[in-house]
């Protein structure tokens, strides 16, 4: 369902992400692992139709995002990491406004517009414009908002952050169930547990390229980690000595006295 | 406060460093060059002004004195409702407000530190303002050279009086409303102000007061312009240190008076901030918590836009209930009403209809040179509701991109969303100067089609510009125009009036030569050239903005 081909994208001299190839089929979950800054973001806005990728390129069941851009995005859902939400729209106004740009409109809408903002809690806000929403509901709404068209693949970018417990638990089993009917999920995370409990498949990247893809055992097989987690898989292959010693620096470190204001 | 302020310095520097590397020295020089033009223009009508009244006897100083005081007042008119405005943003509403009060610094540095950031913010225009006018006074009175330090002195203290005010008031304000209500209600309040202000200073004809005829003799005359217009406002004040100065009787009191009231506005203020600012910034985090329905956008403006696809309906609604619900934005309606107002009573006063045939030219010649004015005033109002459309989508682009939305749709909505209002505000400032001027079919028929054509070309650029320079950090709307491309795109769109009016010139003049000489007017193959001429400007206009804006959006990257 989403596949890249060679995906590479400069910043000036920069490399943000370095010659990936990634096929995600469908029916998968996918987790997308990496440090901070090692070119997760930038993939999955690239996937998105945001970024113009430098060369490469990145086919949404079988359309390319640059050259059938209407044709590829019909097929997709996106989630970014922050909410940018328009603040003057009502929530419900905001799912009826994305569910139009994707040319859906009249009764089934309001049905799946009612029917979302009652799944995640949000129907006695549904009328309140957005500037009054909290953080996690800002980011229930963009949830709500990426499945308001039945897309066949949702492109996720950190969607733990910001949700309570029970709304992120809702989000997994969501996906999980978005997945068993056949749709694709590719979900850029940091919180390792939540990859290793969801995720069909995984790759880490770092430096913008990939330098593991497969299954966790798949993982533990290629990297000779016995029943290592995810975590130590992750640490092993991103440089986790580097966490160690931070450890041990603030451990160890000097302990500084308040001094008041100066 | 240094500290306190670091955030915001360090980033100024880092702004111009990235500009330098990136070979911004033709946008420094564009600047420079606009700064300069204005500047030279202000001194040099200032300058012709004082140097006529210096030659006046008795009266002269007098005369030159009370036009600095009046022009200081309104400047601390305007200081005390800017400051009120941007102390609510800086004290209250400002990103960098949950650190510092987090932090372990001391309130008194935070009031002096978001005190200077106010004033800086609120004042650098009026401080820009008034270089070339002391410096047409230092001129004209032979200052010296320690004029330039004295005028510092005095002026100093004269921006730090309303910063203090305005933002004592905001803090009282927030105490009582919601941070988010106050700025609501001060939108409305001081456009409101504004605009009451404009139309009440235009009524009263101040022109009159030139006319001798209003005077019974010159002692009056004296006697009214000796009378302080204010003796206790600080511009006063103000104006007595710099006349005195000028004029080589130097009386320390106004300054002493300027720095001890600023001294003790500071103090006071500080003891009010101390008073009230935890209290009002516990306040400011209340949202304002609005229940909207919306309907009726959906009834009216869905329903009589029902034949369009659902994408570009939705689209053109959700950009106009965002317009009406931002009373930042809707509010400025309020003064574009009343300057309007003002623009048609102007023309109403012209003493043009004392007779024929001089008056048939006088009229024509107003009313094509209407057509510029006119064309400028709409270029302004683009500049300020059109030319930030594609930098407000900044935030969203996320969910525009990445949905199917062609971005076509998108610049499409954007410009009859713009265009449409303003073709009918062209066409009512058009028809009903033409009627109070009282001009033929043929002038009316002109001035109505080359300003509808005008407005079509001047939103294209609004939108084009829009796009070529956008300001996707900046959130308040009103800032987008203020920045370079906001200047370019105002000097592309005077250069298509000036040469529209240059094309149209040609076929008027023939029509007024006809009628002058009574000879029938004939719309000829020469005639029909130039008019074709001004339409192709404008279409091309058009076409080449909306196209260098889709191309550009092409090119955006989130």
């Amino acid at each position: 369902m989403i596949r890249l081909e060679n995906l590479t994208k400069h910043y000036g001299s920069f490399v943000a992400v370095d010659d990936i190839s990634l096929e995600v089929p469908s029916g998968v979950l996918y987790g997308f692992l990496g440090p901070n800054g090692a070119g997760k973001t930038t993939t999955l806005r690239m996937i998105a139709g945001i970024l113009r990728p430098t060369d490469g390129r990145v086919l949404l069941g079988g359309d390319d995002v640059q050259r059938q851009p209407i044709a590829a995005k019909m097929r997709l859902g996106f989630i970014p990491d922050r909410p940018f939400v328009y603040d003057k729209l009502t929530g419900a106004e905001f799912l009826r406004f994305v569910a139009a740009l994707y040319g859906q409109e009249g009764d089934a809408i309001e049905r799946r517009v009612a029917e979302l903002l009652e799944v995640f809690e949000l129907a006695s806000w549904k009328d309140e414009l957005v500037e009054a929403y909290s953080h996690g509901m800002r980011q229930k709404l963009i949830i709500s908002s990426a499945l308001i068209h039945r897309p066949q693949c949702i492109v996720v970018d950190e969607p733990m952050v910001g949700l309570d417990p029970k709304a992120a638990r809702l989000l997994k089993d969501i996906f999980r169930q978005f997945v068993a009917r056949g749709g694709t999920v590719l979900m850029s995370t940091h919180t390792l547990e939540v990859a290793e409990a969801m995720c069909d498949r995984v790759a880490i990247i770092q430096h913008g390229k990939i330098v593991a893809e497969g299954t966790v055992d798949d993982l533990r097989r290629q990297h000779r980690a016995g029943d290592a987690s995810l975590e130590e898989l992750f640490l092993k292959l991103t440089g986790g000595a580097h966490v160690r010693e931070l450890v041990e620096v603030l451990g160890d470190g000097e302990r500084t006295e308040p001094r008041g204001p100066s | 406060m240094w500290r306190v302020l670091e955030p915001k310095w360090r980033t100024a520097i880092q702004r111009i460093r990235e500009e330098r590397s990136r070979g911004g020295s033709g946008k420094l020089l564009t600047m420079v060059v606009a700064g300069s033009a204005f500047w030279i223009g202000v001194f040099g009508i200032l300058y012709r002004i004082l140097k006529y009244i210096r030659g006046v006897e008795d009266v002269g100083p007098l005369l030159a004195g009370k036009i600095l005081g009046v022009v200081l007042l309104s400047f601390v008119g305007i200081l005390v409702l800017s400051n009120v405005i941007t102390a609510l943003s800086s004290f209250f509403l400002a990103k960098d407000l949950d650190l510092l009060v987090s932090a372990p610094v001391d309130w008194l540095r935070i009031y002096l530190a978001k005190l200077g950031e106010t004033l800086l913010h609120s004042s650098w225009m009026v401080a820009l303002m008034a270089v070339p006018i002391f410096a047409a006074y230092g001129v004209i009175y032979r200052g010296g050279v320690g004029f330039a330090p004295y005028a510092v002195l005095t002026v100093f203290p004269l921006l730090a009086l309303p910063a203090v005010a305005g933002t004592a008031i905001t803090l009282v304000l927030v105490n009582v409303f919601p941070a988010r209500r106050t700025r609501d209600l001060l939108s409305i309040i001081a456009l409101a102000a504004a605009g009451g202000v404009i139309m009440l200073f235009r009524l009263i004809r101040p022109e009159r007061l030139a006319s001798p005829e209003g005077f019974r003799n010159l002692l009056d005359f004296i006697a009214v312009l000796r009378t302080p217009t204010s003796p206790y406002l600080p511009s006063e004040w103000a104006s007595q240190a710099v006349m005195g100065f000028l004029q080589g009787t130097v009386d320390p009191m106004p300054l002493v008076l300027l720095w001890s009231t600023a001294a003790a506005f500071v103090t006071l203020g500080a003891m009010l901030h101390r008073q009230l600012f935890a209290a009002g910034f516990t306040k400011a985090q209340e949202a304002a918590e609005r229940f909207v329905r919306g309907g009726m956008w959906r009834v009216t403006i869905g329903t009589a836009l029902g034949f369009l696809p659902v994408g570009k309906r939705e689209f053109v609604i959700k950009d106009v209930k965002l317009f009406f619900r931002d009373t930042t934005q809707w509010s400025q309606l309020i003064l574009l009403a009343v300057l309007v107002l003002v623009y048609l009573f102007n023309i109403k006063t012209l003493p043009l209809h004392r007779g024929e045939p001089v008056g048939f030219f006088y009229v024509t010649l107003v009313s094509f040179l209407n057509l510029g004015l006119a064309g400028f005033v709409l270029a302004a109002i683009a500049a300020r509701f059109i030319f930030p459309a594609v930098s407000l989508e900044g935030r969203h682009m996320w969910l525009l991109r990445s949905s199917p939305l062609d971005l076509r749709a998108l610049l499409w909505s954007k410009y009859w969303v713009g265009t449409i209002p303003l073709l009918a505000l062209a066409l009512i400032l058009t028809g009903m100067t033409n009627v109070l001027l009282e001009v033929r079919p043929f002038m009316m028929a002109v001035g109505l089609v080359t300003i509808s054509g005008l407005t079509f070309a001047i939103a294209a650029l609004a939108l084009g510009f829009g796009a070529l320079y956008p300001q996707f950090e900046t959130e308040n709307a009103a800032q987008i125009p203020t920045s370079f491309g906001g200047l370019v795109y105002m000097m592309a769109t005077i250069a298509l009036l000036a040469a529209v009016i240059v094309v149209l010139w040609q076929a008027v003049y023939q029509y007024v030569r006809a009628v002058y000489l009574g000879q029938p007017v004939v719309v000829d193959a020469a005639m029909i050239l130039w008019f074709v001429l001004a339409g192709a400007l404008c279409a091309g206009a058009t076409g080449a903005a909306l196209w260098v804006g889709l191309r550009r959006m092409e090119r955006f990257e989130f």
